[in-house]
């Protein structure tokens, strides 16, 4: 797939080096024959300020590689270029703490930083006025709705002042109304904060409706199948025709990856 | 224009999908919470007076509901049993609170240390499993018959529930929030002091509430065993009710006792049903 760049996202790509770059990683969990293998030789290159989605079936090894770029595992061949203290991760739990205030939870990520109280304080209230939880940084995490804690753990990420996003299914457990929200939420985040993104999703109208990019992953081993450039104008929605047709071609492919595994 | 239309669409599903608290009136909440502990009480009151009715033992043997309670309102009218009360209540605070401190630092370095959990870690359950009371001869010729023999076991019966507690909750802290914790940057004891002892604190507070129990009984055989000339407590006055024979002080001190243990245990339940409606983790209760 060579479908030509927007002129938008090729200033984004023009020249960096990337902001993530995966080259021939593979991780292997156990060992010898009752060995799985999780990812195999996996090359991959987020720009800086590149939104890119992650895509596949059940096994194809999409969190296991984020735990990879985020450092909370490490390969078993290969090699992972990314500046650790610049990554944020956002699971598909909001993984809050309960035992703080939804602005205390944000200003973990500056507390642990070294930044002094009282401008903790301050910033983290930013970071709620930009998910639009500014009213409700004195709330508990238990006293909000999933879509809100989503919103309050998105802040935190962004507290932590990345430059990567690593997102894993971060909006599968929310209903649609809320999703659909939540991506354009997200979208204008991303463009505001020139944020690189790396986005996991087993939902392809998802991925064509985000990303600059689709990545197709294939199951068991996970590999790279395909390289979907996505270049329908922004903004996008989900239920548009572009999305749909171009989502469909996706699923397709996807369709005679899982096939594989059918015999 | 776009922006603000998207702005109130979310103010508007967040105000949608925001619980709504439903308070009872405090009337309502003292009933319900009063009359089944009120009915237990006439029922338990009422089987014991069956009991002394049906005269399997004499009167002076084991005295009736009326005799013991009018006792006991005589009692509460004596300095001497307040007395008894505060000596009491003072062993049982100090050994509570030195049983803490050393289940806390036990509890933080097994929790912490892999080689001293193999070590120790199946000892501190034993330990717990141990009659308290089998280690007073043992209290009682290391420290005399003194405050000493009384604290020593106290604490032994208190701190390893205590250090349980609290390395079951370091165990049990969620993996999320361990890997949330370390992408925000906190590592080994950052991680410790602002993750994983955070989040152990409901199991923590639940060996607290246990360890006091241990340290109330382990307290009473205490006091039982040990006494000590000119200082009157609520162990020896049971010692001394039995002594002389008189069962209605006898069975008033038991009801004493009874009472400050179900006491103190509704302050713990209090304190742990207040970290359970600030975490969320309380059921929906009617």
């Amino acid at each position: 797939m060579t479908a030509p760049l927007t002129e938008q996202a090729g200033s984004r790509l023009g020249g960096h080096d990337p902001a993530v770059r995966l080259d021939a990683v593979s991780k292997m969990y156990g060992q010898g024959r009752a060995g799985l293998l999780a990812l195999d030789n996996v090359a991959l290159d987020v720009a800086p300020g590149e939104f890119v989605c992650l895509l596949g079936a059940s096994g194809c090894g999409k969190s296991t590689l984020l735990s990879l770029v985020a450092g909370l595992d490490a390969p078993s061949a290969g090699r992972i270029d990314v500046d650790r203290d610049r990554v944020a991760l956002m699971f598909q739990e909001p993984a809050l703490f309960p035992w703080l205030t939804v602005s205390a939870n944000v200003e973990m990520a500056l507390r642990a930083k070294g930044v002094a109280r009282k401008e903790r304080r301050s910033r983290a209230a930013e970071f709620l006025e930009i998910v639009h939880l500014g009213g409700f940084g004195g709330k508990r995490p238990h006293e909000l709705s999933g879509g809100m804690r989503q919103r309050v753990a998105l802040a935190r990420a962004l507290a932590q002042d990345a430059d990567v996003l690593l997102m894993d299914e971060p909006f599968g457990a929310l209903d649609a109304m809320t999703r659909d929200l939540l991506h354009d939420e997200l979208e204008r985040i991303w463009r505001e904060r020139n944020l690189a993104v790396l986005f996991v999703t087993h939902n392809v109208r998802e991925a064509v409706r985000l990303g600059d990019r689709v990545v197709l992953l294939s199951s068991r081993p996970g590999r790279v199948v395909e390289d979907f450039a996505v270049t329908l104008p922004r903004p996008r929605r989900t239920d548009s025709a572009e999305v749909a047709r171009q989502a469909a071609e996706i699923t397709d492919r996807l369709r005679q990856e899982v096939m594989r595994h059918g015999r | 224009m776009a922006v603000d239309t998207h702005a109130r669409q979310i103010a508007g599903l967040d105000a949608l999908e925001l619980t709504t608290k439903q308070r009872t009136s405090l009337a309502k909440r003292v009933w319900a919470a009063a009359w089944p502990v009120a009915s237990a009480i006439a029922i338990v009151l009422a089987a014991w007076q069956l009991v002394v009715l049906a005269g399997w033992w004499p009167e002076y043997v084991f005295a009736g509901p009326l005799t013991t309670l009018a006792d006991l309102g005589n009692r509460l009218g004596e300095a001497e049993f307040y007395q008894a009360v505060l000596v009491t209540m003072r062993r049982a605070v100090v050994g509570f609170a030195l049983a803490i401190a050393v289940g806390l630092v036990v509890g933080a370095l097994v929790s912490r240390i892999r080689p001293l959990r193999r070590a120790v870690g199946s000892l501190i359950t034993g330990l717990q499993t141990m009659p308290s009371i089998a280690w007073f001869p043992l209290a009682i010729l290391l420290f005399g018959l003194s405050e000493s023999a009384i604290l020593f076991v106290v604490v032994l019966g208190a701190a390893p529930s205590v250090a349980n507690g609290l390395i079951a909750g370091v165990d049990y802290t969620p993996p999320i929030l361990l890997r949330a914790g370390h992408m925000l940057g906190f590592r080994r004891l950052s991680l410790y002091r602002h993750v994983i002892l955070p989040a152990s604190l409901p199991s923590f507070l639940a060996g607290l509430k246990q360890g006091w129990a241990f340290a109330w009984r382990s307290l009473m055989a205490g006091e039982l065993l040990v006494i000590i000339a000119n200082r009157p407590s609520l162990g020896e006055q049971l010692h001394f009710a039995r002594e002389l024979a008189d069962s209605a002080g006898l069975l008033a001190t038991m009801i004493v006792i009874l009472v400050i243990g179900i006491l103190i245990d509704r302050l713990f339940g209090a304190a742990d049903g207040a970290l359970r409606r600030r975490w969320g983790l309380h059921q929906v209760t009617n």
